[in-house]
């Protein structure tokens, strides 16, 4: 149910911008010939729809709208459509896992593939293992070398490239020391840095020429800081979240701990002073000019904060930062204890709250804002602050034209996939 | 006597304060009461009349009659107390004395509160005591090594990722041998419930997964588990006083649950991994209530049996007597929803003495179970109190719906010979439920 990435090859373009309501399986009810069938996933297009079947002969593939995929594995889940629309899965057979792309799996097997994730242009990686040894493999092709553990992908601006965090020593039982001395770096395509650490955690890549990869890192049990390429920066702290360069001048900002407060370093210098309950989830707008995050101001009172100015009004949680296009404007999604979801665009809540809510959406021109939300159990979509008269049983989030003219809703009512174009102007 | 004639030999602990001197010493003693500890800990230290009413609230104390170095307040005044006396100037002898004292005689249980005039919550101080033996490095071994594992893999076992999937495809496979079409479903987004664990499951314990999945699928529940990092709920960074590694592996198990957008988290029968959720991590990251609301199993299983999704045909027919786990009802208050689940499931149940929030701890909480084989004779010598109490029910089963308390449980058991059999609440319920969905 993800949404489509503005990003990450999702051609929207050639999508069918028609108006109207049209249905693309009469019924997505389990087939009676199949022992069962597992959770719908809708194609970011709204064209087709795919779940794990189990066949009469306990053999799994995955069912396509009426179709299935040709072959048949010992296994099949994580059933997920790439941005660009192609299908994917993990498969096992003859007791090997892998990658199945448009039902055809990967040459390559392993004896452990999971947690697909897509990345820029088309890319595709899944954390494999074999022989107890641990790699990414992207497209098909696994790093040369492997590692006693490896976690935490990420892909360059590109999609041409993967780093992880790697364990490059093994432990005995018990080995204090060991870990202490440091065995965990960062790999990029599968060269470890020289450096390694006590921890490492979510690696990114500088997107502007894919060269830098920053970290954060645990430089002893006290200390955290962030490093880039290996090099810790100069500066220490009770402890550190993601780290984002700007996407225009490569300035790295992260989240740091200090004295019980949290601020925003800048290339290791405090740039939002620590005075926070809390701060997360960085982003840059495309031009590097608005810095924006999920915030606590006072204790227990979440919001989103641009260049360090909290917007007013606050609440238990906040998640799902949606940024517009121009990085100008901001939505999100607050809550108590995980009920009564609303959500809030520009700092204003809109009307209405719901037991879930999906991230928000921006249109490409970054006028209008979408989400889907669901009351008890019937889903729906907000639209600039009004909810839609159609509901689902189903339904997955949004996605607007690339004129910003129109929203493709794309859900389940009664049994049947449909898919449905709204033009904006004919909302309310 | 004190802890100085008790000392026991751990790797770490030696290691660490031969690495002391006073100025770590004293930093780490302003970080913890200057820093953090704020006015509670003045107030309280302030407030400590020495009368000894908290002497008989500890099983410690308790098991130990004519030793007062094991009172609540003889254990603050060994560490904290004595720390503030000194204004943080202790040997490095003194603080391998303290960590001693704080990781594995103190199960943090917070019985003595109930029993101090005052209120005292020498819980409270030591997990102060913990912090600052923690900033020092004087940790027990064996529950560093898991606070190790939560930091680099996010779970205290050193579970590999495809480790804990294979155990899960595992479990339901074994599973279908008995329900045919029961599915374990991984990251199913959008499900009613998110199933999380302790990774001692997948570790040694399976069939708590395999039985897990089995009442789900009976019940007929919309639920799923994660297959990503944030399915282990436990928490040793809690206890060892680390606490930016608990906000950090708290704030990974809370968005996975957001991640998959499931209305709630239910959790297996653990006790200290609950407090993690609702006291103590989600603090820590700025929240002052949960992000996500947390189902322990106690009320998980409450409800699938008073709503009449898991029906029991028949009871079990053998007298068990029920363990209160301090971090569920103490702590939380489940004790009458715990009982309500017991007489549900058994025909004859004799109440300990005493019981509900005047609980004897097990022992093992806290952390301690996990300073693993150097202290388990600690464990077992501090708990004679609870060893009376099992005998006195005369009972061949208990049921005790925590982990630790379980692990702690069956060492006093064997070791004082009292011939009992514990139950995890998912043990029962699988084995009495009707199973219409079997084979
Ligand atoms: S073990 Fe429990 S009763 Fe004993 S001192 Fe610690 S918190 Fe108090
Ligand atoms: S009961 Fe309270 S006041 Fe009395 S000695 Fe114990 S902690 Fe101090």
């Amino acid at each position: 149910m993800g949404s489509p990435d503005r990003e990450s090859g999702t051609s929207a373009n050639n999508w069918d911008w028609e108006k109207g309501k049209r249905t693309i399986v009469q019924s997505i009810a389990p087939k009676e010939e199949d022992l069962w069938q597992e959770e719908a996933y809708a194609a970011p297009d709204g064209e087709s729809f795919a779940a794990v079947v189990r066949l009469e002969d306990e053999s799994f593939t995955l069912r396509v709208n009426d179709g299935r995929w040709e072959e048949t594995f010992e296994k099949v889940w994580y059933p997920r459509f790439a941005p660009d629309g192609r299908l994917t899965a993990l498969v096992m057979a003859d007791d090997e896992w892998t990658v199945a792309v448009d039902g055809e799996a990967w040459e390559e097997r392993f004896a452990f593939a999971w947690a697909t994730t897509f990345g820029p242009n088309g890319a595709i990686a899944a954390s494999v293992q074999q022989d107890m040894r641990y790699a990414c493999c992207l497209n098909g092709a696994p790093w040369e070398n492997m590692y006693e553990n490896a976690q935490d992908y990420c892909f360059s601006a590109d999609g041409k490239k993967t780093a992880g965090v790697v364990q490059v020593k093994s432990l005995k039982q018990a080995d204090l020391d060991g870990f202490r001395s440091g065995i965990f770096t960062v790999a990029v395509d599968g060269e470890a840095w020289d450096q390694s650490f006590m921890n490492v955690w979510t690696p990114v890549f500088d997107g502007r020429d894919n060269e830098r990869v920053a970290a954060q890192a645990r430089l002893n049990a006290y200390d955290y800081t962030i490093v880039v390429n290996g090099e810790p920066w100069a500066a220490t702290y009770n402890c550190v979240w993601e780290p984002v360069f700007n996407p225009a001048t490569g300035v790295l900002a992260a989240p740091v701990r200090q004295g019980g407060r949290w601020g925003v370093a800048f290339d290791a210098a405090m740039n939002w002073p620590a005075s926070l309950y809390q701060c997360w989830g960085l982003q840059w707008s495309r031009d590097g000019k608005n810095l924006w995050a999920v915030v606590a101001p006072e204790y227990g009172k979440f919001t989103v904060a641009c260049n360090n100015k909290p917007w007013a009004a606050t609440f238990p949680v906040v998640t799902e930062l949606a940024l517009s296009p121009d990085g100008t404007r901001a939505a999100a999604l607050a809550c108590h204890a995980n009920k009564d979801y609303k959500v809030v665009v520009d700092g204003k809540p809109w009307q209405g709250s719901w037991d879930m809510a999906w991230q928000p959406v921006f249109s490409p021109d970054g006028a209008h804002v979408a989400a889907l939300v669901e009351k008890g159990g019937k889903k729906t979509y907000l639209v600039n602050n009004l909810p839609l008269d159609e509901s689902f049983t189903e339904a997955w989030t949004p996605a607007f034209s690339p004129d910003s003219s129109s929203l493709l809703l794309r859900g389940v009512q009664n049994n049947a996939l449909v898919r449905v174009v709204l033009p904006l102007k004919d909302i309310h | 006597m004190g802890i100085a004639d008790r000392r026991i030999e751990d790797g770490n602990l030696m290691q660490a304060v031969a690495k002391l001197t006073p100025e770590k010493i004293k930093a780490a003693y302003e970080l913890v009461t200057k820093g953090e500890a704020g006015a509670r800990l003045s107030t309280y230290y302030q407030s400590c009349m020495r009368c000894g009413m908290c002497a008989q609230a500890c099983h410690f104390s308790i098991s130990h009659p004519d030793d007062p170095s094991y009172t609540p307040v003889g254990k603050m005044d060994q560490t904290m107390w004595k720390l503030i006396r000194q204004k943080g100037e202790v040997t490095p002898d003194e603080v391998y004395g303290m960590a001693q004292i704080a990781y594995t005689e103190c199960n943090m249980c917070k019985r003595c509160v109930h029993y101090c005039p005052v209120g005292i919550d020498t819980g409270f101080i030591t997990s102060l005591v913990r912090r600052f033996c923690y900033r020092l490095g004087v940790v027990p071994t064996y529950i560093l090594d898991t606070a190790h594992s939560h930091s680099a893999v996010m779970n205290q076992m050193w579970v590999k990722q495809d480790e804990w999937i294979d155990s899960l495809i595992w479990q339901e496979d074994e599973a279908r041998g008995e329900f045919p079409n029961l599915r374990v479903p991984l990251e199913k987004e959008g499900a009613e419930i998110l199933y999380s664990v302790i990774a001692p499951e997948p570790k040694f314990r399976t069939q708590l997964i395999y039985q897990a999945a089995a009442i789900m699928h009976e019940a007929g529940l919309d639920w799923t588990m994660p297959a990503l990092p944030g399915w282990d709920n436990s928490d040793m960074c809690m206890f060892v006083g680390d606490s930016e590694m608990m906000g950090r592996l708290k704030r990974c198990h809370y968005e996975m649950a957001q991640r998959l957008k499931v209305k709630r988290i239910v959790m297996g029968e653990c006790g200290h991994a609950f407090r993690s959720v609702y006291d103590t991590g989600n603090r820590w990251l700025g929240f002052k209530d949960w992000p996500v609301p947390v189902v322990h199993s106690v009320e998980f299983f409450w409800e699938l049996l008073t709503t009449g999704k898991i029906k029991i045909p028949k009871k079990f027919d053998k007298p068990v007597t029920i363990h209160d786990p301090c971090n569920i009802t103490r702590g939380y208050g489940l004790m009458d929803k715990l009982r309500e689940v017991v007489h549900m499931l058994c025909d004859k149940v004799v109440e300990m003495s005493p019981n509900r929030e005047h609980t004897i701890c097990c022992c093992a909480g806290g952390g301690i179970i996990n300073c693993g084989p150097p202290f388990k004779s600690v464990r077992v010598a501090g708990n004679k109190a609870k060893a009376d109490q099992l005998a006195a029910t005369g009972v061949e089963y208990l049921v005790a719906p925590c982990h630790n308390c379980h692990g702690g449980l069956e060492d006093i058991i064997g070791h004082y010979k009292l011939g009992m059999h514990t139950k995890f609440l998912g043990d029962l319920i699988y084995q009495l439920m009707e199973k219409t969905r079997a084979e």
